[in-house]
Formats: C-alpha cells, structure tokens, sequence
C-alpha cells in the first residue's frame, strides 16, 4: 500500500514536484492567516501590559504569568481539568475500544457492522450543546431517573448530585467524546488481517490473550488518535463543564473566559499559552509513542 | 466479519458486548429522544416529563420570537456559512491531500501545523483571530474571521479523511491506466475520481456540520451577529421554557436532513457503479 513517491518516473519529477506545491498552497495559506499568525498575536499579547481602561498597552513584561502562576486559582482549575481529561480518556477508551472491538471482530455481516457503526457516528453530526442540554431532563431534580427511583420506592428524596455536579460534566463528556474514540479505534481494527488472529489461537493463545497481545498493540494508531482527540476537546473545554456543573467546577479556560469578561486580554492570552503549552505537550508525548503520520500515509 | 473461531456458536463474549452496545446506543440517543418528546410540550410549560397536552407551540414561539432572540437570523447565517465552509473543505483538502502523496520539501511541517491547528483550544484560536483582525482593522464578522476560524478546524479533519481515502488509491493504478494510453486529464477522471468520490463526500459532510454545529470557534469570531450555536448558548441562559427543546428539534432534524443526503449520496453512486 505504499503511496510514497519512490515510483515516480524522473521525467515527471520537475512539474509535478511544482504541481505538488500548488496543490498545497491554499491550504498552507489557511493555516497561515487563521492560525499561525492569530496564535503567535496570543504569546505576543501575553506579554503586554494590561491597564485599566486603556486595555493592550504594547511591552514585554512577565507580571501576567507571575500573577497566574501566583494565583491558587488557576492551579485548582488546572488541577480540576487534569482530574477530568484523566477520567473521561479511561472511559471513552474502555468503552471505545471494546465497542470497535465489538463492531470489527463480533458482527459477522458487513453491512450490519457499517450500519451498525453508523449509528454510533450519526449523534456527531448534530448539535453539541443540544445533547448537552438534553441531559437535563433526564438527570434533573425531577428528571426521569429520580421520578422513577422515586415511583420504585427505591429512594425518598430526589439524588441531588445526578446534575449540576462533577458526575453531570463526566456524563456530557463521555456522551459527546466517546465518537472520537470509537471511530479511529474501529478504522485501526478494520485493517486488521483476521488470519492474525486465527494463527494466534491456533498456536494456543486465550481469548484474552490475543486481544492483548495482537489487537490492542495492532490498534495503537487508532488508540493515539482517540485519545489525542479526547484530551484536547476536554482540555480545552469550557461550556459543557459551565453547564453541567452549573458553574459550580471550572475549567483551565474558564479563567480565560473570565480575564476576557474584563477585557484583560494581557492575562487571557498568558493563561491560553500555557493551554496550549500542556496541550502540546500531552499531543507530542502521544506522537512520541506512536507515529501516526506514518501510520496514516501507510 | 468474523471473530477467531469463524464459525459455529458465538462466543459469550459477543453477548456481554452486544449488551455493551445496546446499552450505549440508548446512552447515546435516550436524552435526544427525550428532547424530541417534550418539545412538544403543552402550555403547561414544564421542562420535564411527562407530557402534558402535546402541541406545536414551543415550535411557534421559536419562530414567531417574542423572547426568544433571533434564531431565524441566527439560522440564515449558520446556514450559508456551513455551505461555504463546506465547499472549501472539499476544495482544499481534496487538493491538499493529493500533494501529500509524495515527500517533498516542508510536508513534514505543514502536516504538524494542520494537526496543532485540529488540537488547538477553540477558545485559543478565538482569542487569537479577534486580535488578529482587531490589528488589521477589521472588524469580526461571521463570513471573514468566522469563515477562517471554521476551516482551521475542518480543513484539518478533511485532510485526515483524504488521507485515509488516498491510502486506497494505488498509484499503480494511475500508471496503469497511463500504460493503456490514457491521458492525465482521462486517467483523473475514470481512475481518481471514482475511487476518491464517497471520501469526497464524507469530507463535505464533515465541512458542514462541524461549521454549523461549531461553538468555541465561532464565539469571539462571529462578531456582533450571532450564529445559530451562539443562539442556542444563549438561550440556555435565558430562556427557561420548552423553546429550547424546540430549538433543539429542529436543528436535529437539519443535521439528520444533511446526513440523509450524504448517505444517500454515496449509496446511490456505489449502486450506480455496481451496475
């Protein structure tokens, strides 16, 4: 399946090596104007000085980070984000791998594996803010399950903690960011020969050992790319976890959010360096152990 | 599809984990399900089950707005935007894709910045393309900042499809069909295209619906005229009546049109092909 140029003919190579580049040219000047340059004004900004009323006042002065750094605030939320993107990744890749698993090796016809991984994927198309509300209603004071755990005489006083609460945003994430998992997961293990695994039984491996041993380490691509996806939409999250804690817990970017309500940009755009710093630093850690570009061209 | 023993019984797992699935799916559409049910709720107004006296009120009140701000402003927007992102998206990382079929100079660089752009804090971004503009004197307005702020996340998510598809399309058939005579021109359109179509169209349905259904992105990009995510965000903190289930609903049943036509899309082409 190589599709790297070594067969190129040498004749061809000139105009189509310039052919190569126009083809990449609008896409380089995207990611110019709409994120190089806007991500280098945010570590520039970070550096500004903010004064009341006046706003930006161009410097290059460190009070921004040193006051972050400074804040147990900003710690706290770091800390709250760090304890959710660790639970929400654990139950996304448990549930994504073996619903994959379940998709790829279990269903016997392709057609109903298709459809069936259809309907897992469809819920991504529409709205995420609405999915998250649509929790409400069921996870609410007198939402479905504490009507009918009441109805059941099972409890007498409606569960408080279902929503507005750190169980309410690991729902809403799991709800909204398992995809992520299930469908670079599934995409690895489709390209799994199946011999593999009949060869591996029959040389005397256990069910469990040829999941260990052959498919996971076969679906570490789809692993990488699963949880890259699901670190950073937490990571960066701020509105499902403004929502369904109802503001209760924050998020890295809720300290962002509320510098911006103020207009200090100065400081907003410090605490999003160091996101993104963090960001990048799992996202590196992740291509460290897998190389998913060569993985992805292969 | 089949698991190590090919045949005979299936094994209990397949049971344990086809409990594991359903299980999910309900997870996964029960809510939705319920948001469908009480947007029609009666004018009891309540915002939980049951249903009392079902109607279509919550339905007028959302386009008839008396309270409810302007959601089909707000739709008049997010639509034509969706539809320009989406048509970018295809162009762009269609052609992109095709360049990083082969090494050459820099590819390595480009493809990390695409990614860093994909991971990249939506809010991040924001914060940055509001400066950005704020310098060059422009003002945000959905169809210039917004624009880019979207395809700085969907061009990424294109070009991951296409290389997934490209991944299929074997350059020995390229030279194949250039050893049987064929031009380049012909060769792209009896050889490329058809193989690389249906990936065309996942891309497009990407383009589209990360456009309508973007929030973080859109939030400080869009300007003062408010796309429809923006809409909904703030009617979740005003609006405490079934409007917003209504809301809900319909965009549902928009996302739910645009996937219909995508699949049924690719279908038709592949029965047509078959033929």
């Amino acid at each position: 399946m190589a599709s790297l140029p070594t067969a190129d003919t040498q004749s061809s190579n000139k105009t189509s090596l310039l052919m190569t580049y126009l083809q990449v040219t609008p896409l380089t000047v995207v990611l110019t104007f709409f994120f190089l340059i806007p991500v280098a004004l945010v570590v520039a900004v970070s550096f500004f000085r903010y004064q009341m009323l006046v706003g930006l006042v161009p410097d290059f002065v460190l009070t921004n980070y040193i006051d972050l750094i400074k804040n147990p605030t900003t710690w706290t939320l770091y800390l709250s984000t760090l304890k959710f993107t660790l639970i929400v990744l654990v139950i996304t890749f448990v549930l994504g791998f073996w619903i994959a698993y379940f998709l790829v090796f279990h269903v016997r016809n392709l057609l109903v594996a298709i459809g069936l991984f259809l309907i897992c994927t469809v819920p991504f198309w529409t709205s995420n803010i609405i999915r998250m509300i649509s929790w409400r209603p069921v996870l609410g004071k007198e939402g479905l399950i504490n009507s009918a755990l009441l109805k059941a005489g099972a409890i007498d006083q409606p569960i408080e903690w279902l929503l507005y609460s750190d169980f309410s945003v690991v729902v809403a994430y799991v709800h909204l960011f398992t995809l992520f998992m299930i469908v670079p997961i599934f995409n690895s293990m489709a390209r799994i020969d199946k011999s593999l695994l009949e060869a591996a039984v029959d040389a005397g491996a256990s069910r469990w050992g040829v999941v260990w041993n052959v498919v996971l380490p076969l679906s570490k691509t789809g692993i990488a790319l699963g949880a890259l996806f699901v670190v950073t939409l937490v990571m960066g999250d701020f509105f499902v976890v403004t929502v369904m804690s109802g503001g209760l817990s924050g998020s890295a970017t809720s300290g962002i959010f509320n510098d911006l309500q103020f207009l200090n940009y100065p400081r907003a755009a410090a605490n999003a360096v160091i996101l993104l710093i963090i960001v990048l630093l799992i996202a590196a850690a992740i291509f460290r152990v897998v190389d998913v570009r060569k993985e992805l061209v292969r | 599809m089949s698991s190590s023993p090919s045949y005979g019984p299936r094994p209990w797992t397949f049971y344990v984990l086809a409990a594991l699935f359903t299980l999910f799916v309900i997870f996964l559409y029960g809510p939705m399900i319920g948001v469908l049910i009480l947007s029609f709720q009666g004018p009891s107004a309540s915002l939980v089950f049951p249903l009392r006296d079902p109607s279509l009120m919550w339905f007028d009140e959302l386009f008839n707005p008396r309270r409810t701000g302007d959601v089909v402003g707000a739709f008049y927007r997010s639509l034509p935007l969706a539809g320009i992102v989406m048509l970018l998206t295809v162009l762009v990382s269609v052609t992109a894709g095709f360049a990083f079929r082969r090494r050459f100079w820099g590819s390595t660089a480009i493809f990390y910045t695409a990614i860093a752009s994909l991971i990249v804090p939506g809010l991040v971004l924001s914060i940055g393309i509001l400066v950005t503009f704020r310098y060059l004197g422009q003002s945000a307005s959905w169809y210039t900042s917004g624009l880019g702020a979207h395809l700085s996340w969907s061009l990424p998510f294109g070009l991951l499809i296409m290389f997934a598809v490209l991944g299929r399309l074997n350059p020995s058939y390229e030279e194949a069909a250039y050893d049987l005579g064929a031009t380049k021109w012909q060769t792209v359109k009896e050889v490329v295209v058809p193989i690389v179509f249906p990936g065309m169209i996942a891309v497009a349905l990407f383009g589209f619906t990360l456009s309508y259904d973007e929030f973080p992105r859109s939030w400080l990009t869009v300007g003062s005229k408010n796309t429809l995510p923006l809409e909904i965000w703030t009617m979740t903190t005003n609006v405490t009546s079934p409007a917003l289930y209504a809301l809900g609903t319909v965009t549902t049943v928009v996302s739910f049109i645009v996937i219909a036509i995508a699949l049924s899309s690719i279908i038709l082409i592949q029965r047509k092909r078959s033929s």
